[in-house]
């Protein structure tokens, strides 16, 4: 049942998410890309599509795939799983709030968090370069194809604009226009 | 914790809680983290539900337990609004705008996705969000504790999920052990002392 199987995938990422914006990317790749939901390639798409549209990612991306999967019915239920673990818990965490802010399990746990999640979207950033630059599989003939160039160049300066805390739309606005320009002028 | 008087009536703060949320819900473009000065705003400085200490806190706690921050802020302060119910509604609230304009978006993705021009758009668009999401990393590993064993850990994690294979739900309880056991081993030693 696609809905039940929504419901307890994104129950599932919701559950192990800790932090914000990208910190799910990892969970998704491995959970909804396994599963054969979405494919990497569409996954960079909608985080694109997430960062142009209010709310937070993980709504959205929830929504996104249980649309694709099951209609509204299914974008319900992927939606509702994502949430309901963070309610269940903070219901609890609320009734012992003092205790749980002192408490040295949770902050050990965090000590060991924080960093993991830097590692995994690390890992997850290994794997969409792979996707970005590498669209013929890994080897040396890329170096041949302009794409190649196009993508490398456009991520270079985009980098350099997002650390300089351009605002995400309009980097996105740039590597869209760049992307058309390219893929007609060059004949991608 | 200090509760500031709730003046306004039980159906009053639930309505408050859904249509405030709802806004904050539908004006932050880009997530959590882009969605915290909001909430702040309008919980301690409109609605005055929360004190400036107690949404501190909040965030700190929505911070370190499971699930996205948005949504775990939400249900924390509409709990603390309203009880059980008023989480359920600032949570319905927040997650509103997102689930209409998604449902909405992916109709027209599908609609569009075949054309020439939106595959070069998206060609292009793939190298930015790249980048994009090198810089939330980057973000991430300035405020990440600089100690040995946060780099140990974070290195740990990228091996085992990118090389190993390793499913990434045991890499994160992994790593959740391993920080508690260094640190109730480093608060015997500390004890010791």
């Amino acid at each position: 049942m696609i809905y039940l199987k929504l419901f307890f995938t994104f129950f599932k990422i919701g559950l192990f998410t800790f932090g914000g914006g990208y910190a799910m990317l990892p969970l998704i790749q491995a959970e909804v890309a396994n599963h054969g939901w979405l494919t990497q390639e569409q996954l960079i798409n909608f985080v694109a599509v997430s960062e142009s549209t209010p709310g937070p990612f993980a709504i959205n991306i929830s929504t996104y795939v249980g649309n694709q999967m099951g209609g509204i019915l299914g974008g319900v239920c992927a939606t509702l799983g994502v949430v309901m673990p963070s309610i269940i818990i903070i219901l609890i965490v609320a009734q012992i709030f003092d205790r749980f802010k002192n408490s040295r399990i949770m902050q050990g746990c965090m000590a060991g968090l924080k960093p993991a999640v830097i590692g995994l979207i690390g890992s997850a950033m290994l794997s969409m370069v792979q996707t970005v630059f590498f669209t013929q599989g890994v080897s040396l003939s890329v170096l041949k194809t302009p794409a190649f160039y196009v993508s490398l160049a456009l991520f270079g300066v985009m980098s350099v604009l997002a650390l300089k805390k351009v605002h995400p739309i309009i980097i996105i606005c740039i590597s869209a226009v760049v992307g058309i320009a390219a893929g007609y002028g060059l004949g991608l | 914790m200090s509760a500031l008087p709730k003046t306004d009536s039980y159906g009053k703060r639930l309505w408050g809680l859904f249509s405030s949320f709802f806004r904050i819900g539908a004006f932050t473009f880009g997530g959590g983290y882009a969605m915290i000065p909001l909430i702040q705003k309008e919980v301690v400085e409109n609605k005055k539900w929360i004190t400036d200490q107690d949404i501190l806190d909040i965030v700190a706690i929505a911070e370190s337990t499971p699930g996205p921050i948005a949504i775990n802020t939400a249900t924390f302060v509409g709990y603390r609004v309203a009880g059980v119910l008023g989480s359920a509604m600032a949570t319905f609230g927040v997650v509103l705008p997102s689930f209409l304009i998604i449902t909405l978006i992916s109709y027209v993705l599908n609609e569009f996705q075949s054309l020439k021009a939106v595959q070069y758009a998206f060609f292009g668009i793939r190298a930015g969000v790249l980048a994009l999401i090198l810089k939330a990393w980057w973000s991430m590993y300035k405020q990440c504790p600089k100690k040995i064993l946060s780099y140990c850990i974070a290195a740990g994690a990228l091996i085992a999920a990118a090389f190993l294979d390793i499913n990434v739900l045991f890499v994160i309880i992994g790593c959740a052990v391993t920080g508690l056991i260094a640190s109730l081993l480093h608060g015997k030693r500390g004890a010791a002392k």
